[in-house]
């Protein structure tokens, strides 16, 4: 079976993360690492790959980002993923949900995979909701939010969380399929791993590569735009009491005033 | 009371293993990250590109530099104010200094001596004058050396710990790395996996301040020296200003007392990174005695001091961090720097020069002059094993003007031991007599065995207001730490002692790790321990407890330090 | 302005999320239709009608029973182009979202979510969005029509308009692709309450309780307030609770509608995990606790004498 992960080089999450205030985008200009969250996808992938029956398991991993971002992919190869396809443009950058679905989906079309895992969030909250996006251009169907996911017979199963409790959907591969962080524990990297990670295939295409139109990624071929930064609004007075025997009661009399009750 | 009585339960020969099969193997395995281990690394890669055949002997790692923190510069943490002398001779005209991650050359300082509310100018002590050099973040520094290490050819391998020291037949062999995925009593959690054995030829130990494996080395193969070493603790901040510093400056003074039943050596230095940045820290030696001193908090008070007030003004503070400083230079020196198979350099070692506040460049040497030596006897085709094969580095070190820098200013520090004003004093004479006089060698005494005192020193502590001062919780924070909760303890202490030792310890660490607990019977208090705050500074080595590596990958994660 | 809200339903009932939204395109004006998808919800129409839509689209079919998203936005698909509408609302949750962001590739239409506002400024549509934990705001806009929008659960307040819409049965044709994940086994309400994840209401413990014989005090409030439990790092690494309630850096990030802080300091460590609840309200019997200088309130006193207060009141004001 072959696995594609869509994995995201994200700003590291550190305090100091910051909007840049001309582009008013993330400022991507420090170092970055694997998201977090791609993480989990990663490593349902591999146990995936390593508990299938046939030798032909492979997990490659697909991102598009800037040059740099091979660095950070290389900790999911130290995991044990096996090559990585980095979408690498000038023209892609600011691309926004439309442009970057467009760009992942050419790519993912390219390698043919029976499965496509996502993370389930960016910590930048860029890329949040990706993977509808990109089903819906595969035209393949799509469980998310998958907190426990099983393979039998071509076909995938998903506990998917929602706020009603879990339900299980059941999908034929080829599928896509977003993990919830509560799927896995992420296994550390060997040393061999790491050691091994930078000898595995990496390879960048470009937009022409995928023959993805420059129309198609980048500002132009978004449809969203940022205007301004502004400061969050003020949480409002904040209020300290001394608890005198009434402090209960002014508890009460607050959440309602607040129709929190 | 003193808290070398209460010894933490470690032992040495803990850390030390008989190799295995050699599933992993290099050619020279470097631990830690740092100014003298990628310095040693980018030496070696330079030394190994003129003689591929014996690049080709080494393997298909020939070598390899482990890191424990999640990168190169994750741990690194220093003032700085750097001497470019050793990192031309390292780079030659491969790279010019404007092509290091430096923040400008220094030309303006400044020493102060401070009281509460004045700030007296003192000319600068010969030994702390810096025309000609540069201030840097050790952090960054660290970052640009591990990129030219790798394009030199060497492997950084981050979030790897040294954890053993693989001993057989009485040659180091290669270093066992730390398991990851224990849980908080040391069980083996899902994603468990065991630490592996990395073997190489030579074994160079650049692990900076209190290194573990360098203490393991040290007590393995008797090089312990006639002095125990002793420690400052650094904690310093970088802020966002409105104006720029413009010069360096260096106080000496209040907030630390100048009696000699103190003991509290030290000062602070506030330097300018670029215009819109300045790093202010305050360093003091851990041979203090109060009780109530914490290094975290004195550096609050600083910041409340008119002169530092002005300069901070309309600022932000952006980074956070601390670590331990080795203070007793020449004479704390172990009685060799190699063992079979073994080289240690860099701070681990003790190459700190402290009246000129410099360690970094002797750090970069060290390395070199490692990288040459573990050279030379591989390409001798000697076994690096053999007795005296690596002794060309003690020889090259004791030539270099590192041992002549640390040499001239072997008494100074010990001499503040009697108090500021006498100890600077005798620094006064010192200098001038280029360490001809006093004759003769002071002694050092292990920051342990300080009798401890306490005096209400607490109470002029700022409450910390979230925009000039701050308190150690929020600092930890802001150092990137996200240590894993329920990783087991890396942190030897002994877990009920007298409250002064555990009041100690609270005040002392910088990042909140520990705290006075419940009576524990006998007069005696639990220690309450939190190792995920721990930032991996090596304070509590110098006093009563012991450091070891936690899991690779946790702790702070510097960018600005 | 001519926009269409995807009304999401459970069980019979309208998501109060979606109801809101939908008062909120009602009070920027223009046409404002609603479209309901699944098996016999046309009864749900005049709830819509009364919220503010002039129109409903109503699809009944066994098809579109269970809460999947795909054929979902083949139905919006062909809706929103026969229909022309300029904008496309939904109230975020775990399958609007999902549909969303189908919606957007297949009409090649910009998608902005987690909007906590909407707004006309200079004739053009604004959405308002926190970034970065919520520690800046970001206005964001659209570059083409349709403009599809996500809101953040909470954000709007349904209001009765006292209208009617008018219904209109559509029956879309729903791709293969679509149809091809089924659902096997579809969530019921949970009998324990909240994960604290999805909880609208959080009683939160820490060190101040003293001892895990009083995380009772802090259950029982969560209980009266039908809400969830978390605890802080401090409490969860000395064995009071377990690790899956930590709310913090090093736990789990939450964002209820109100979140009680019982004996809890407020370290930066736990705000960060809490920072964007609604409202807080914190308890602690130390005036200098850092959690008072971010609580809407904050109450200095006893725990054990306020809580157990708070949980009679609060129970007797529910039973009210």
């Amino acid at each position: 079976m072959k696995i594609a992960v869509c994995a995201k080089h994200v700003p590291e999450a550190t305090a100091q993360r910051r909007l840049d205030p001309q582009t008013k985008r993330l400022d991507r200009s420090g170092e970055g690492t694997l998201n977090q969250f791609d993480v989990h996808a990663v490593e349902e992938a591999l146990k995936l790959r390593d508990s299938g029956a046939d030798a032909e398991g492979e997990v490659v991993i697909v991102s598009l980002g800037p040059e740099r971002a091979l660095e950070a992919m290389r900790k999911a190869l130290a995991m044990g993923a096996d090559r990585v396809l980095l979408v690498s443009d000038e023209g892609a950058a600011g691309s926004d949900l439309v442009a970057t679905s467009r760009v992942l989906a050419a790519a993912l079309e390219r390698e043919g995979a029976d499965l496509v895992l996502f993370g389930q969030q960016a910590n930048d909250s860029d890329g949040a909701v990706l993977w509808a996006a990109v089903a819906d251009r595969l035209q393949r169907p799509l469980i998310s939010q998958v907190a426990e996911l099983t393979h039998e017979d071509g076909k995938v199963r998903g506990k998917r969380q929602t706020e009603f409790g879990y339900d299980v959907i059941e999908a034929p591969l080829p599928a896509v399929i977003a993990v919830s962080d509560a799927i896995n524990e992420p296994r550390y990297p060997s040393l061999k791993g790491i050691m091994g990670a930078k000898k595995k295939p990496q390879e960048t295409v470009s937009l022409g590569d995928l023959r993805v139109g420059a129309e198609e990624a980048g500002e132009t071929g978004s449809r969203t735009e940022v205007y301004a930064l502004s400061d969050p609004p003020a949480r409002g007075d904040i209020q300290k009491i001394e608890d005198d025997g009434s402090g209960a009661e002014k508890i009460v009399q607050f959440l309602q005033e607040k129709k929190a009750l | 009371m003193k808290p070398s009585d209460y010894p933490p339960p470690v032992d040495s020969a803990e850390f030390v293993a008989a190799p295995g099969d050699a599933e992993i193997e290099v050619g020279v395995l470097i631990v830690g990250a740092g100014p003298a281990g990628l310095a040693c690394a980018i030496r070696l890669g330079q030394l190994l590109e003129e003689a591929p055949e014996l690049a080709e002997r080494l393997g298909e790692v020939p070598v390899a530099v482990l890191e424990k923190g999640k990168q190169p510069g994750s741990h690194l943490l220093s003032g700085a104010v750097v001497n470019p002398r050793s990192l031309r001779r390292l780079f030659k005209d491969r790279v010019r200094s404007d092509e290091m991650p430096f923040f400008g050359r220094v030309e303006h300082e400044s020493v102060y001596f401070l009281t509460p509310k004045r700030a007296l100018r003192i000319p600068a002590p010969p030994t702390m004058r810096n025309n000609g050099n540069y201030v840097a973040s050790l952090s960054q520094l660290g970052r640009w050396l591990a990129g030219q290490a790798e394009e030199a050819g060497a492997m950084i391998l981050p979030e790897t710990t040294g954890q053993r020291l693989l001993v057989g037949d009485g040659r180091v062999r290669g270093v066992q790395t730390g398991d990851k995925g224990r849980g908080r009593n040391g069980e083996e959690l899902p994603n468990f996996v065991p630490g592996d054995e990395v073997q190489a030829k030579v074994t160079v130990l650049a692990e900076g301040t209190q290194g573990h494996l360098t203490g393991v080395a040290l007590d393995r193969f008797g090089l312990q020296g006639d002095n125990p070493q002793v420690w400052a603790l650094g904690v310093k901040e970088v802020w966002k200003v409105a104006k720029p510093l413009g010069r360096v400056i260096h106080t000496m003074g209040w907030p630390l007392r100048p009696g000699a039943k103190y003991r509290e050596f030290g000062g602070s230095f506030i330097y300018p990174m670029g215009d819109d940045m300045v790093t202010i820290g305050m360093v003091v030696g851990l041979d203090y005695r109060d009780v109530e001193l914490s290094v975290h908090d004195v550096l609050q008070e600083l910041k409340t001091h008119p002169l530092v007030r002005k300069l901070l003004e309309g600022g932000e503070r952006v980074a956070w961090g601390a670590k331990t400083i080795p203070e007793g230079g020449f004479l704390a020196l172990p009685k060799r720097l190699h063992a079979p198979g073994l080289l240690i350099a860099g701070d681990g070692a003790g190459l700190v020069n402290v009246p000129a506040l410099k360690g970094i460049h002797y750090a970069v040497e060290s390395g070199k002059l490692a990288a040459e030596a573990a050279f030379a006897a591989l390409q001798r085709g000697e076994a690096p094993g053999r007795r005296g094969a690596l002794a060309g580095y003690d020889e090259a070190l004791e030539e270099s003007f590192v041992w002549r820098d640390l040499k001239q200013v072997r008494n100074m520090r010990p001499a503040f031991g009697r108090g500021f004003w006498l100890g600077g004093a005798m620094a006064g004479l010192m200098t001038a007599s280029r360490g001809n006089f006093p004759p003769g060698d002071a002694s050092l005494e292990h920051d342990a065995e300080q009798e401890l005192i306490r005096t209400d020193r607490a109470k002029s502590y700022p409450v910390p207001d979230g925009k000039l001062t701050f308190d150690k919780l929020s600092s930890v924070f802001l150092s990137g730490n996200q240590t894993r909760d329920d990783a087991p303890n890396h942190l030897r202490v002994r877990d009920r002692v007298p409250p002064e030792i555990a009041e100690l310890w609270a005040r002392m660490c910088p990042a909140q790790v520990y705290e006075v607990g419940e009576d524990a019977g006998d007069g005696d208090v639990q220690v309450e321990v939190t190792p995920s705050n721990c930032v991996q500074c090596g304070a509590i080595t110098a006093k009563g407890g012991r450091l070891t590596p936690p899991e690779g990958g946790s702790g702070p994660e510097y960018k600005l330090t | 302005m001519k926009t269409l809200v995807f009304l999401e339903h459970h069980e019979g009932k309208l998501q109060k999320d979606s109801l809101g939204v939908l008062g909120k395109a009602a009070a920027l004006g223009g046409e404002v239709e609603a479209v309901l998808l699944g098996e016999e919800v046309e009864g749900l129409a005049s709830e819509a009608g009364k919220h503010g839509a002039s129109r409903v689209y109503v699809a009944d079919d066994v098809l579109l029973a269970a809460p999947l998203p795909q054929p979902r936005v083949d139905a919006l698909e062909s809706l929103v182009i026969e229909g022309g509408h300029d904008t496309v609302l939904f109230a975020a949750s775990v399958l609007s979202a999902d549909v969303a962001a189908g919606l957007a590739a297949r009409l090649r239409a910009g998608l902005n979510w987690d909007l906590t506002d909407l707004v006309e400024e200079d004739g053009r549509l604004v959405g308002k969005r926190p970034a970065l934990g919520d520690s800046v705001y970001v206005d964001v806009g659209w570059t083409s029509a349709p403009r599809l929008a996500l809101i953040r659960s909470g954000t709007f307040e349904p209001a009765e308009t006292g209208g009617s819409a008018e219904v209109e049965k559509i029956e879309p044709r729903l791709q293969d692709f679509s149809l091809a994940a089924r659902m096997v086994e579809q969530a019921h309400e949970e009998s324990e309450g909240p994960s604290i994840e999805d909880a609208d209401v959080i009683v939160a413990g820490g060190r101040g309780l003293g001892g895990p014989e009083n995380f009772v005090l802090v259950e029982e409030l969560a209980k009266a307030l039908g809400g969830a439990v978390a605890a802080t790092r401090a409490v969860v690494d000395a064995g009071w609770y377990p690790y899956a309630a930590q709310v913090g850096q090093t736990g789990k990030t939450v964002s209820p509608k109100l979140y009680v802080a019982v004996g809890i300091s407020g370290a930066i460590q736990h705000k960060v995990g809490m920072q964007s609840s609604g409202l807080i309200v914190a308890i602690n019997k130390d005036p200098n606790a850092p959690i008072f200088e971010y609580a809407d309130l904050g109450v200095v006193g006893d725990l054990h004498e306020i809580v157990p207060k708070l949980t009679e009141l609060v129970r007797a004001r529910k039973a009210a």
